[in-house]
């Protein structure tokens, strides 16, 4: 269970994030909407550790996030993170790139490692794509590569950074049908997103981020048919 | 070069052995100056990174006067300079350590740019799997910025193993030292310059050969 209470975030004078709270039980997918700059990337970065916050708690399976102590390396295990950019390791091959952390971070013998690349490779469908390097894959195949990188730690927590926004359309499809497998499997997920079908479709509750505030969470029917705030209204009538 | 020489005697097969021996010093002073100047630079690269304002103002000062002072006044000066606080140290060494120090200064540079071509998103990508800092510099950030900025490393050590020929003012009988000597007995210049070039030239060609072969791998 990830739980976040109170959470303040700012970035010098800036005040991004203004005391979120929020409960993501284990198996639920949540997809969090809003116009950039409302602090739904943030908030990603934050749960992972990857930003420092000011105010709050970030409580991961019952682990407070930031607090001193905490190993962030070990509890950023059970979290698979996947960015808008791929950032796939070009210098790797596609095998290699899902092999590295569990061999340096888990220590695994190359074998195994290997072993569990081969196995996540295939399971986004990159089963023919082993010793390719990065730059030989299209970018909806590196955004699954990143995909297959982060389940091979074996995650209880998949968080994605809109993870299709820096695809061209044409790709966006596999990469969130790979994401729809996932919630289908019982992956906790959550996405920060711009599509709103897979919003709609593939989540148990939406939440709309307005200007560092989360403005409202509910199942997607009742965000996207009935919206209680104008703010997510508006913003719905926006990009539909 | 003990040995009593015959004033004005041409270029024989002996002075070929002489200019081989030189190079040979050449490569060892080449050899230590660019290995240990290329650790030490790596190092002062990673703090140039790492602390960016106060790394440029004192690092950075003191690695731009090294960069851009002719290295045959730093090799002068340095020299004499040891022989003053009566630190005894050899033309060879003192060739060495001037050397490695210059060399750090460019490759310091180098090395700065090959961590900064791998941005903080590549980064986080590395972090937010559960490597440390230090894995994440290690398989990540250095294989990558040093694939970016290899062939400037190379420049540089090509660069040093020429530059090197100024430890002559010194008087270690380096190969352009131990050229010159032969140009003064045999009076034939354009000979012994010849040979002396082909010398520097079978010392890079490898470097640079291996180089492109290992560019090649990288990209394949």
């Amino acid at each position: 269970m990830i739980e976040i209470k109170g959470l303040h975030k700012y970035f010098g004078d800036l005040h991004v994030l203004k005391g979120i709270d929020l409960t993501v039980k284990k198996g639920e997918v949540l997809s969090i909407i809003g116009a950039s700059g409302s602090g739904k990337s943030t908030l990603l970065y934050c749960i992972n550790g990857l930003e420092a916050i000011q105010q709050g708690e970030v409580l991961v399976d019952g682990v407070s996030v930031h607090a001193k102590g905490t190993n962030l390396n070990q509890l950023r295990t059970k979290m698979g993170m996947v960015f808008q950019q791929f950032n796939s390791f070009p210098h790797l091959t596609a095998l290699e790139n899902v092999a590295l952390a569990p061999k340096i971070v888990k220590g695994k013998s190359k074998a195994e490692a290997k072993e569990i690349a081969r196995a996540q490779l295939q399971h986004v469908g990159l089963g023919d794509k082993f010793d390719s390097y990065p730059s030989a894959l299209s970018g909806g195949q590196q955004q699954r590569l990143a995909i297959a990188r982060a389940l091979a730690m074996e995650p209880s927590y998949m968080l994605f950074d809109e993870a299709t926004s820096a695809l061209d359309p044409e790709l966006v499809g596999e990469v969130l049908d790979t994401m729809r497998l996932l919630a289908e499997e019982g992956m906790t997920m959550i996405c920060v997103t711009h599509e709103m079908g897979f919003a709609r479709d593939v989540s148990d509750r939406v939440a709309f981020f307005h200007q560092g505030i989360m403005e409202e969470i509910g199942p997607p029917k009742q965000i996207f048919s009935e919206p209680k705030s104008e703010h997510t209204a508006k913003f719905l009538a926006n990009v539909r | 070069m003990n040995e009593p020489i015959s004033f004005f005697s041409g270029f024989g097969p002996k002075d070929l052995w002489f200019l081989a021996q030189a190079a040979w010093q050449t490569l060892l002073i080449s050899a230590l100056s660019i290995s240990t100047g290329t650790l030490l630079g790596v190092f002062f690269g990673w703090i140039l990174s790492e602390s960016k304002i106060v790394g440029a103002i004192t690092l950075g000062l003191i690695l731009d006067a090294f960069r851009s002072i002719p290295l045959i006044i730093q090799l002068v000066l340095f020299y004499n300079l040891f022989n003053v606080l009566g630190l005894a140290i050899s033309p060879f060494w003192a060739g060495v350590v001037i050397l490695a120090v210059y060399t750090s200064a460019l490759v310091a540079n180098v090395a700065r740019g090959g961590i900064e071509a791998v941005g903080a998103p590549m980064r986080r990508a590395g972090r937010s799997l559960g490597l440390s800092y230090v894995q994440t510099m290690q398989h990540v950030v250095w294989p990558i910025g040093l694939r970016a900025v290899f062939p400037s490393w190379v420049g540089v050590a090509l660069g040093v193993l020429k530059d090197s020929a100024l430890v002559s003012v010194l008087g270690h009988p380096e190969l352009l030292k131990v050229a010159r000597d032969l140009i003064t007995r045999t009076q034939q210049p354009l000979l012994v310059l010849a040979v002396a070039g082909a010398f520097y030239f079978a010392l890079s060609y490898p470097i640079s050969r291996y180089a492109a072969h290992l560019e090649r791998k990288w990209q394949s």
